[in-house]
């Protein structure tokens, strides 16, 4: 049974969630590129796998021992450097270098030049067979490590991501965990307002199911819910586990949140000065 | 010498957005395929402009390539545009198998080819697209060199029966074509003439060619520039003519040096006309994530890197006198 975080522990990941989407966005105003909306709305999900769930160590990236993650989603890679480098992988200047010429931090994860990413993706729909192979990986080998990943909402539409839960489930890989970033957004889509625009994904629930997952729903910016989710998926036997989490696209900013048009659009110097202004304001609440 | 290369810079991706719209206002059958990235390729010119005449089929690319068969084997013609990249590997073997190998009418946009695709790195850069598409039996791959040829080009692949790839550019290029352009299917297109070498180049290389050659001019280079926008089926006649007039040839593409238009003018030299030739391309390598001069620099394919190829191309031809 997993107990809930205490006050300070809460408080610890709601700040760090809050710096993360802070070094998202001043990275991707001083790179002049990268993308917005996608790292946002994965932040806290991001922060608690590495602040509080997963069994790792910055200081030997590299231990055999450690669970994995895969960002299968791997356009929102700027979120998961700024996690990264929260928790002392590198330096937080070295975000500065982001996007450019012979930068450890490339537009899309590349496991070969930065310790740390345990697999290169930015195709989307491929990580999480991946993740796939790395649980299979250690089922195999006997090795207790976990391998997590994330997807996307958008992403769910390669068929490749069907392929991969399929074979998932036929070789019982409980040691495999899964969260669907559900934001309701992709980069363009289906158009139109309010209710009569598709999202990228129907009945996500009833789909994870049938494929023979165990699927837990959470709000996805939501500590407590991704840490009992998180420590739920410990105690489930026999069956890969889809946590769907409920997100807001742009997170944290109100002129961000919802807007397709933020999937990748670089912030002004003004847009940035008051988007920091409504991060702090958040954490304060 | 008169600059061949005009201030006035137009995206290749605008240009595509526009003209299919139009084509869609004007023919029956053309229909726009979107695999999410519509405000990217700007093929959301359709969406906007003609909404009926849009399909978006998600990110998805495998299938929509074999749903674009579909509809041309009821009749229509689907242009499917996404980054070439995924275009060229991530649907490959559905387009040879269900538009290639049948010969059905659908027009393939691969978005953001080459080496400038918008700061994001290896896994959407596209350097090998012409090597994947022209090893394809009954496939037309055009790489035009500028926004009016971008037009002209597609009028021609809408009224050809048959699939075809085009690889366009993400970034604005100066114009090199007025309004009196006419395509020509299968044609080279002569842009400067030249006595000592000839550059002979494709898709946004060509305007870094004829930089290039403006700076072997001044150098007192007597340079011969040819342009390919159609590379397969490829000009051989000019490739020949060429290599008669100036005994050495440079190519230039924004492309791996394997298997690309260096390769297939390599083709055509060895067999029919033998002189002594450099390829300008991406070596051997992954590239990266970094801003449009750093790549250039430094995967060795900026107008600077033609003029030392071409210079170093020359002591070939001598030496081999
Ligand atoms: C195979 C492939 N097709 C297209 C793209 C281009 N692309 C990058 S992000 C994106 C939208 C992703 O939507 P979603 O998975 O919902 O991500 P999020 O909204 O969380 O950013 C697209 C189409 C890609 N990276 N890979």
């Amino acid at each position: 049974m997993s107990t809930p975080l205490n006050e300070e522990k809460l408080s610890y990941l709601i700040e760090k969630s809050s710096k993360a989407r802070h070094l998202i966005i001043q990275t991707v105003h001083h790179a002049g590129a990268g993308h917005i909306g996608g790292p946002m709305s994965a932040s806290d999900v991001l922060v608690n796998l590495y602040f509080n769930e997963m069994n790792v160590n910055p200081e030997n990236p590299a231990d055999e021992q450690r669970d994995r993650f895969v960002l299968s989603k791997g356009h929102s890679a700027i979120g998961l450097y700024a996690v990264l480098a929260l928790r002392g992988y590198f330096p937080i200047e070295e975000l500065q270098t982001f996007d450019s010429l012979n930068s450890r931090l490339q537009a899309h994860p590349d496991m070969n030049t930065l310790p740390g990413l345990d697999m290169s993706t930015g195709s989307l729909g491929q990580g999480i067979s991946a993740a796939v192979g790395m649980a299979l990986g250690a089922k195999l080998q006997n090795k207790e490590f976990r391998t997590y990943c994330m997807i996307g909402d958008g992403e769910s539409q390669e068929g490749q991501v069907w392929e991969a839960a399929d074979i998932a489930s036929k070789y019982k890989l409980d040691n495999l965990v899964v969260i669907l970033d559900f934001n309701k957004l992709q980069q363009f889509g289906w158009q139109g307002k309010g209710a009569s625009r598709a999202t990228p994904i129907n009945e996500p629930k009833q789909r994870w199911e049938a494929f023979g997952w165990h699927v837990i729903e959470i709000d996805g910016h939501n500590h407590q819910e991704i840490s009992k989710a998180l420590s739920h998926a410990r105690e489930v036997t026999g069956k890969p586990v889809m946590i769907i989490s409920n997100t807001v696209k742009g997170k944290g900013v109100s002129f961000m949140e919802g807007d397709y048009l933020w999937h990748s659009r670089i912030p002004t110097a003004e847009e940035l000065s008051s988007a920091s202004e409504e991060l702090e304001m958040g954490v304060q609440k | 010498m008169k600059s061949l290369l005009s201030k006035d810079q137009v995206s290749m991706r605008d240009v595509f957005g526009e003209t299919l719209l139009k084509l869609s206002l004007e023919s029956d059958k053309v229909y726009a395929i979107d695999g999410d990235l519509a405000n990217s390729t700007k093929i959301d010119a359709v969406a906007k402009g003609n909404p009926s005449r849009f399909l978006q089929m998600g990110i998805a690319e495998q299938n929509m390539m074999s749903v674009a068969a579909g509809l041309a084997a009821t009749g229509l013609q689907p242009w499917a545009a996404t980054f070439a990249a995924f275009l060229s590997k991530r649907a490959i073997d559905q387009i040879q198998v269900q538009i290639a190998q049948p010969k059905l009418d659908v027009k393939m946009i691969g978005a953001y080819s080459g080496l400038l695709t918008g700061v994001t790195g290896k896994t959407h850069q596209s350097l090998e697209d012409i090597a994947i598409f022209r090893s394809l039996a009954n496939m037309v791959v055009l790489a035009p060199a500028d926004s009016t040829e971008v037009g002209r080009m597609m009028e021609f692949a809408h009224k050809y029966e048959g699939p075809v790839y085009m690889r366009l550019a993400r970034d604005p290029y100066p114009i090199i074509f007025n309004e009196d352009y006419h395509f020509e299917f299968g044609k080279a297109v002569h842009l400067k003439e030249g006595t000592d070498i000839t550059i002979i180049s494709t898709g946004t290389q060509t305007s870094r060619s004829l930089a290039a050659a403006e700076q072997l001019e001044a150098d007192g280079i007597s340079v011969a520039v040819i342009h390919m926008p159609t590379i397969k089926p490829l000009d051989k006649e000019a490739i020949v003519k060429a290599a008669e007039n100036t005994g050495v040839i440079v190519t230039a593409e924004e492309h791996s040096i394997y298997g690309g238009l260096g390769s297939a003018v390599a083709e055509v030299l060895v067999e029919e006309k033998p002189v002594p030739m450099l390829r300008v391309g991406v070596k051997d390598l992954n590239s990266e994530s970094a801003k449009n001069d750093d790549l250039l620099e430094k995967y060795e394919i900026s107008s600077g890197h033609i003029v030392k190829r071409v210079k170093e191309a020359l002591t070939k031809k001598n030496s081999s006198i």
